[in-house]
């Protein structure tokens, strides 16, 4: 069996934790965190092999593949650190906190040959992985427009700092909430090209933007808009969705219910003119321990299996997520 | 437990299908009466158990229903605990020591926090025991004889293999709520076998039961498999698949399996209550 360990046993990785726990394919030889308290109930309550220092971790257990949870300003040195060592590597979102990191680490991977995913979770999700399909079968015939966005209650009113408060930490809506979407959008068309204008407001924040507007030119030739916001609080949580506008058809779709219309006939198998409604439930498959989200325990199940030599390491690969690190920068240049 | 159950989520905009009708359930939902008006419609069809989220919005509900003996002396609420987003949120803000610390009530923390952060692992089942009276208060006087732990947080400790603080709930919903412990689960056929080795007999489990399949982790027939040779009292939730299933056609699928003690639901007017509610009763004078 696979041998696996997770560096940050924080918000997500606690998450990612349980779901490697809940399957039976993968033998977890370690859990690295530096805050006593997340260690303690692991090793008391979860008989983890826990760890404070990764270094040491990493000697004793000898893992195959690690899971890195930890603030994405770490994420750099760390990552680099484990592929050096011939180590598996699936690491949280945003990759890196600037492009140049992002590249120098995916060509390490790639001398390495070593399985490198990013956890852009939203690729995971079957109605989006269904708006890929459309997008890329030409049934909307010219895609001239797209909007992506993202809107949920993170920061609803003047808070106490956190890492995610500052901008040299990889705070702020743009690399958390809005990368997600940037990612999705590159991943069903193409990657970020320019930027035509950005607005990154502050709402509540001090030194981050709550909010990232950016109207966007694709590698492709497509432009559309981005709106993300995570400080509005009509959302219970965090709510992406995908509108594309092409002259045969459009389509919008979240993560729950994919709408189509569609000019003509047969112009795409199962869908007919007019409006069309997909639900989730038609388009996921089931998973074998669900903790939030099949898409969760999709993609770390995914991983493993690539690091097995089981399925191809095409999903959410660093050289995709360093695209979206790119295209961070070009829409933060295009702020000023 | 009764055979039917009231839930909640069309009045806290979760649905599971729609963004667009989340947003419409919080619109028709927003004040208080709305929701009394769908629940007194469910009693007059026969369902007197409520289920529902520790949600802030709950409390004025009990107060309503508190204020009120003689109307609702056969009423039931059946608690789920915690409201998960609240916690999410503040650990996003505070982080794990800073949530303990706000939600925790009493000055438990105030001493411990000043001698460092490592007392705090003294004993993480009290500070468990704590959280559930707190959820609790907003529930006194009424009556709730059933008390479920949500299912982020016992499919989390279930993946953590922290099946020792599901027992405790389990033994500590007993002995000081004086009700029997429930888990929501999407992970039912795991649960199940995780809390029989902790020595928890014949639990109370809610969990995802579908003709399609939808959320029952693992596979329909693992499900079908353990209900039928397990001793388990399970609640069917999402019995329509999130929709994706004709409600006749659901109901029957659900009341054919053995040991389904009750199915839950929710649907925010009068008709959808009543021909669902019709369904059950229909397909259970079948067997
Ligand atoms: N995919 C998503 O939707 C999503 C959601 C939230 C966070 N994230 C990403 O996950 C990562 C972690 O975020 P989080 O919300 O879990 O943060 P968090 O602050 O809750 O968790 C980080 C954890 O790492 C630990 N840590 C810090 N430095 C460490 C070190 N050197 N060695 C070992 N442990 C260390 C901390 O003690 C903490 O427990 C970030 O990159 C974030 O962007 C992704």
């Amino acid at each position: 069996m696979l041998k696996v360990a997770l560096i940050g046993a924080g918000k997500m990785g606690i998450s990612h934790l349980s779901i490697l726990g809940g399957y039976a394919n993968a033998d977890i030889v370690g859990v690295c965190d530096t805050s006593k308290m997340v260690t303690d109930f692991l090793t008391k309550h979860g008989r983890f092999n826990c760890f404070s220092d990764y270094n040491k971790m990493i000697a004793e257990t000898k893992p195959d593949a690690v899971v890195v949870a930890v603030p994405t300003k770490f994420h750099y040195s760390i990552i680099k650190d484990l592929l050096e060592k011939n180590i598996h590597v699936f690491a949280e979102k945003p990759f890196c906190l600037t492009y140049e990191q992002s590249e120098e680490l995916v060509k390490l991977a790639s001398v390495k040959k070593l399985v490198n995913q990013v956890g852009y979770h939203n690729k995971f999700i079957g109605t989006f992985k269904e708006v890929k399909r459309i997008a890329q079968s030409g049934a909307l015939g010219d895609i001239y427009h797209f909007i992506g966005e993202s809107y949920g209650p993170v920061v609803v009113k003047k808070k106490s700092d956190t890492w995610r408060s500052d901008p040299a930490e990889g705070g702020g809506c743009l690399m958390d909430y809005a990368s997600h979407v940037i990612d999705l959008l590159s991943d069903i068309l193409s990657p970020v090209q320019s930027s035509k204008g950005t607005l990154l407001k502050s709402i509540y924040s001090g030194q981050v933007e709550d909010a990232v507007y950016s109207l966007l030119e694709l590698q492709s030739g497509q432009s559309g808009v981005l709106s993300v916001n995570w400080s509005d609080d009509t959302y219970r949580k965090m709510s992406t969705s995908i509108t594309l506008v092409g002259t045969k058809g459009k389509l919008i779709s979240d993560a729950n219910e994919l709408k189509l219309f569609l000019k003509d006939d047969n112009s795409l198998n199962g869908y007919s003119k007019g409006w069309n409604v997909k639900y989730i439930t038609d388009l996921q498959e089931g998973v074998d321990f669900y903790l939030r989200g099949e898409e969760y325990s999709a993609q770390l199940d995914y991983f493993i299996k690539a690091a097995e030599g089981k399925v191809p390491n095409t999903i959410n690969s660093f050289a995709s997520a360093a695209n979206t690190d790119k295209a961070i920068s070009i829409i933060k240049k295009s702020s000023i | 437990m009764e055979r039917i159950l009231f839930g909640d989520n069309q009045f806290f905009a979760v649905n599971h299908i729609s963004d667009d009708k989340s947003r419409a359930q919080s619109i028709k939902f927003k004040d208080d009466s709305a929701i009394i008006k769908v629940l007194d419609d469910a009693r007059a069809a026969g369902i007197n158990t409520f289920m529902c989220t520790t949600h802030d919005r709950i409390g004025a509900i009990c107060d309503i229903i508190r204020a009120d003996p003689e109307k609702y002396k056969d009423f039931k609420i059946f608690p789920c605990m915690p409201y998960a987003h609240k916690y999410a949120n503040a650990v996003t803000e505070l982080g794990i020591a800073g949530t303990l610390k706000q939600y925790v009530p009493g000055n438990f923390f105030g001493s411990l926090f000043k001698g460092g952060m490592a007392y705090i692992t003294k004993d993480f089942e009290s500070i468990m025991e704590l959280m559930i009276d707190a959820e609790m208060k907003m529930f006194k006087d009424i009556h709730t004889p059933v008390i479920f732990l949500q299912n982020v947080i016992t499919d989390l400790l279930l993946g953590l293999r922290a099946t020792d603080m599901l027992v405790a709930f389990h033994h500590y919903i007993r002995k000081k709520h004086n009700a029997d412990a429930g888990f929501i689960t999407m992970n039912m056929p795991k649960l199940l076998k995780a809390l029989q080795e902790g020595g928890v007999e014949n639990p109370i489990i809610c969990t995802s039961i579908n003709k399609v399949g939808f959320r029952m982790s693992g596979g329909k027939e693992v499900y079908e498999e353990t209900l039928k040779n397990q001793k388990v009292r399970v609640i069917a939730m999402q019995v329509l698949g999130g929709g994706a299933i004709h409600p006749g056609e659901a109901i029957e699928y659900v009341c054919s399996l053995p040991n389904i003690e009750s199915i839950l639901f929710g649907a925010s007017s009068k008709p959808n209550i009543v021909s669902t509610a019709n369904y059950i009763h229909q397909f259970d004078s079948k067997k």
